[in-house]
């Protein structure tokens, strides 16, 4: 199946099995490993990217549906002032360990500070519930998203 | 590579079924997780994919007549966002999955993957909405309890795509929703209790309650809702034992990964209980 979507703001047409999973055609014919495969059930949230500025979980999402959509993956975001406060804010509160919930984290606190740039400690919650992180205990990623949100006032 | 469809209008999309049989995706989240289980596992679909949530006709919610008509491929997130939802179906809504998964997930996904567990099911049980389905040959409406026919099982034909769900325009005074997961998020259901009623002067005026993940399909007993309705507070006292038993013949879980029969039967017989008991309070 012929398609065409823009990926990191770059449009592309490409032919492919239009029940190929996005997370892998992120990963493996675009080699952007900033998508992460957890479970591959959309339980983990550690291959989440933006479609159309929403946080969606890649390995759910067919090539078929991706059709006129806008697809940004942390390699894009990266370049962003919203990025460096998020970054900032989790290196400050210690909300890294091992690394490789980390992209998903960062994309899904984008999504939520879009949506509700002002979230109480519960709404954090709630919007990273479907990230799953297994080293920090998630207290300290909460205290990165409240410390991103002053670092980042107005960005939002 | 499996064949697929990708067109632009509901009487297009109607045309294609009419004369292929097809795997009908609209979030995917259901469909996904079940057939592209593993690392770089292809997904393998047997007939050609229908892809069909991009369709403007079926993401509009609309209020027409009193009733809100609400498109299947609206995600449960765009059903949050919706000023014409009911902030009782919302709260079920907000502790399903999670903000991603609620990015993409249909509603129209969740009645026809015909989950037992399926958490939009209790509530439009306990509302009577109607579904509306749609072939090249017509439309035809019904009630939500004669589409879902068993686990898994809709009652689509090959030719048919449900369309819409149709909901009374309705808010109640009291409402009463639990959830019982493992944990808050992205919790699957082991049991469910949706409990919505209108008090006046002490007695109650109306009143529907649904049970989910506790038969194979949604329980809801109007015989034994007649029974309570118009009743005093102090009368629904004294037939509790009555209706709890009632309920107690008609809930029939099963054991399995989530939960037990025994804990799930127990727990939605005291749920039901504490219901009608806070009805006065």
């Amino acid at each position: 199946m012929k398609i065409e979507f823009y990926l990191n703001n770059d449009p592309h047409e490409i032919e492919v099995d239009p029940a190929y999973r996005l997370l892998d055609l992120l990963r493996e014919d675009f080699g952007l490993t900033s998508v992460k495969e957890g479970c591959g059930e959309g339980e983990c949230g550690a291959c989440i990217v933006l479609m159309n500025g929403l946080a969606v979980n890649s390995c759910l999402v067919p090539c078929g549906s991706i059709l006129g959509k806008h697809i940004i993956t942390l390699e894009e975001f990266r370049k962003t002032d919203r990025y460096e406060a998020i970054e900032k804010g989790f290196m400050d509160a210690g909300a890294v360990q091992c690394g490789f919930c980390t992209p998903g984290f960062v994309m899904a606190t984008e999504s939520l500070l879009n949506q509700n740039p002002d979230p109480t400690d519960e709404e954090i919650r709630e919007g990273l519930s479907g990230n799953l992180c297994r080293c920090t205990g998630y207290n300290l990623i909460i205290k990165g998203v409240k410390l991103a949100m002053e670092k980042g006032a107005g960005l939002w | 590579m499996v064949n697929a469809f990708h067109p632009e209008t509901l009487s297009k999309a109607l045309e294609i079924l009419a004369e292929n049989p097809c795997t009908i995706m609209a979030g995917g989240t259901d469909l996904m997780a079940q057939k592209a289980r593993g690392f770089a596992i292809r997904p393998v679909f047997e007939h050609p994919l229908l892809f069909i949530n991009h369709i403007d006709e079926l993401k509009q919610i609309s209020l027409e007549d009193n009733e809100i008509h609400i498109g299947a491929c609206a995600t449960l997130s765009e059903l949050l966002e919706s000023q014409l939802i009911a902030d009782t179906f919302k709260d079920v809504i907000r502790q399903m999955a999670s903000p991603p998964i609620r990015n993409l997930a249909t509603i129209g996904g969740n009645i026809c993957n015909a989950s037992p567990a399926a958490d939009t099911l209790p509530y439009l049980y306990a509302l009577d909405a109607q579904v509306e389905i749609q072939s090249q040959t017509g439309l035809r409406t019904l009630p939500i309890r004669e589409f879902i026919k068993a686990p898994k099982t809709n009652g689509l034909q090959n030719n048919e795509l449900l369309t819409h769900i149709v909901l009374p325009n309705k808010e109640f005074d009291i409402n009463f929703y639990r959830k019982l997961g493992q944990r808050r998020g992205m919790s699957l259901t082991k049991a469910s209790f949706h409990g919505l009623a209108n008090v006046t002067n002490g007695s109650v005026t109306d009143l529907c309650l649904a049970l989910g993940s506790v038969a194979p399909t949604i329980v809801r007993c109007e015989l034994t809702e007649q029974l309570l309705i118009g009743q005093s507070f102090i009368n629904i006292e004294e037939i509790l034992p009555t209706v709890l038993n009632k309920y107690s013949e008609i809930i029939k879980p099963i054991d399995d990964a989530r939960s037990t029969a025994k804990y799930r039967k127990e727990v939605s017989i005291r749920l039901i209980k504490n219901f009608l008991l806070g009805l006065g309070k």
